[in-house]
């Protein structure tokens, strides 16, 4: 959909409303800033740095979770913080997807003999993206940005075929 | 007491559930009045685990009366994944991956830690070359570790561009990092008897050139936080620790350096090959946060120079001592400690003459910075709380490791 080719004087667009909305959310995926552990560095903070600088893809950091459509689980979730990833994702507003990014958030990685830590946060919530890495590099993180973009509009158009 | 402010206090904070505001919950003491003479509702507030300023998931639970915090205290356990359990399953050679976890900014120091301490059971003699690389790796892991301080000391104070600065450059030290060990973070480079691998063909050239460029960019990176007013109006005075307050409550590293007592394990019990090298050790006066401020800038200063030492004087040698396949040292017990870029990174490891440790204690010094956080924090404002949480630089994961 090249939306600067069809942008210009007395031009008209047609559009079903949820390719509209789903255009608008795939190019602004926010994330909410929670940090969990070792991969916070690089998934977080290094991805909002200036060399991979997610922001030129739409992605960036809010504090708040009411602000966010999209929850990076960056690092060991145990079960005193199961709780709190549980609340601050129901405090998400819908539509809202979640990262699982590294070892620990997918299966419970180098820690997982521990009988404290949760063996993966699908256990708490749903993912819908999986990282793989212990950390994974910032690119990791945005290829998996890249296929929940894909992921979301294969939906809107899985609704449409089945609505013809 | 209206129902809305009810609310406020009670929705979630506090596991007891609903309370009576009137009456303080159990472990909180209640000052009789305000700073102004005013006597104000009190309002307790929860920050984190999920908050942008707590470096990672420290939960604080806040009391104030009105923005002045009357007491604070810590909530810890949201990063506990059984570090020191784990090792007592783990192989010698691997227990660097774990403490990699521990402290997961300065990861070169903690295998360093583990390192020693068995070589110092199995009495092995590592080459030089190893201990210089050692030294080279870990330094230049301080000044990446300093550099994310730095960028979240910004973002703290409520500076944004310094961050971006900050990552630049940690980027290329990231970069040299990557070319040495083939992580980013989890290095897992240095091991019982020396490091896992030698040095790759060239990298002298690119660590020089850094180390040329950041020379220029730690005076920008001083001249942008320190030299601006309102920055430093926000630091002097805030968080005061005195020598006898610090080495009460058992602060380490930069921490105990900016209050004037002159201990760094480099130069005090140097390890590898800091007797070799030639650097100063940086001290403040006041103990306030403007002196950790300035302790740790100077210290990136000094670390760039030890690089430059080691890449003139590498010497030529294995990097590795001749060690066995699978490390089994004698019974026995042995205690080692390195500076990293908080503090005192201590290994204490029991051994029963297996090929696992019996057990390892890992002692962490951003545990003990917290510990005096939470003494420090009554009487000043949440806003200046924020600042001092960010110039003691804790690290959650060693906390709980």
């Amino acid at each position: 959909m090249a939306l600067d080719r069809l942008t210009g004087e007395n031009s008209l667009l047609f559009i079903k409303s949820e390719q509209l909305f789903d255009l608008a959310r795939t190019n602004s995926l926010w994330y909410i800033s929670f940090g969990i552990a070792c991969c916070a560095i690089e998934g977080l903070m290094s991805a909002s740095g200036p060399r991979f600088d997610f922001d030129r893809s739409g992605v960036f950091f809010r504090n708040s979770p009411r602000q966010a459509d999209v929850m990076i689980v960056a690092g060991t979730v145990n079960v005193k913080m199961a709780d709190t990833v549980r609340r601050l994702y129901e405090q998400m507003p819908e539509p809202k997807w979640v990262v699982a990014m590294g070892a620990c958030a997918s299966t419970g990685g180098p820690f997982r003999e521990y009988p404290n830590v949760v063996m993966g946060v699908d256990k708490v919530i749903p993912v819908d993206v999986y990282v793989p890495g212990c950390p994974p590099r910032p690119e990791s993180v945005q290829y998996a940005f890249i296929e929940l973009r894909k992921k979301i509009k294969a939906k809107t158009e899985e609704r449409l075929a089945a609505r013809r | 007491m209206s129902d809305a402010r009810d609310d406020i206090i009670t929705v979630g904070l506090l596991s007891e559930g609903t309370h009576d505001p009137g009456t303080p919950p159990a472990g909180i003491r209640r000052a009789p009045t305000g700073v102004d003479g005013l006597a104000t509702e009190h309002l307790i507030v929860n920050m984190g685990p999920q908050h942008p300023s707590t470096h990672g998931v420290l939960r604080m639970l806040v009391e104030l009366d009105g923005e002045e915090i009357l007491n604070a205290e810590v909530t810890l356990g949201y990063l506990h994944r059984g570090i020191e359990k784990l090792a007592e399953h783990r192989r010698f050679d691997a227990l660097g991956t774990l403490m990699d976890r521990g402290d997961y900014v300065s990861g070169i120091m903690g295998e360093t830690a583990v390192a020693l301490a068995v070589e110092r059971l199995m009495e092995i003699e590592v080459p030089r070359r190893a201990r210089w690389i050692r030294v080279m790796m870990a330094e230049i892991n301080r000044i990446a570790t300093h550099l994310l301080w730095y960028g979240t000391m910004g973002l703290d104070t409520g500076a944004m561009g310094p961050f971006l600065y900050a990552m630049r450059d940690r980027e290329s030290l990231l970069d040299i990092l990557e070319a040495v060990s083939g992580a980013r973070m989890m290095f897992n480079y240095v091991r019982p008897g020396g490091v896992v691998a030698d040095l790759p063909a060239g990298i002298d050239t690119k660590i020089r050139e850094f180390c040329d460029a950041f020379d220029t960019y730690v005076e920008e990176h001083d001249a942008i936080l320190s030299g601006n007013e309102i920055f430093q109006a926000r630091l002097k005075g805030i968080g005061v620790i005195d020598a006898e307050k610090a080495l009460a409550f058992g602060l380490t590293g930069p921490n105990l350096r900016a209050s004037g007592v002159d201990f760094d394990l480099r130069k005090k019990r140097p390890y590898d090959a800091y007797d070799e090298m030639e650097f100063d050790v940086p001290l403040g006066s006041t103990g306030d946060a403007m002196d950790r401020f300035s302790v740790r800038m100077e210290e990136m200063r000094q670390s760039s120079r030890i690089i430059r030492q080691c890449i003139e004087g590498m010497p030529e040698g294995e990097h590795t001592a001749k060690v066995p396949k699978v490390l089994k040292p004698p019974a026995g017990e042995v205690y080692t400690s390195v500076e990293s870029a908080r503090g005192e990174v201590g290994i204490h490891l029991v051994t029963d003459g297996g090929t696992s440790p019996y057990r390892m204690h890992y002692h962490g010094p951003s545990l003990y910075a917290l510990q005096a956080l939470e003494d420090l924090m009554p009487g000043h404002l949440i806003a200046d709380g924020v600042v001092m949480i960010g110039s003691t630089d804790i690290m959650l994961g060693e906390v709980d490791r």
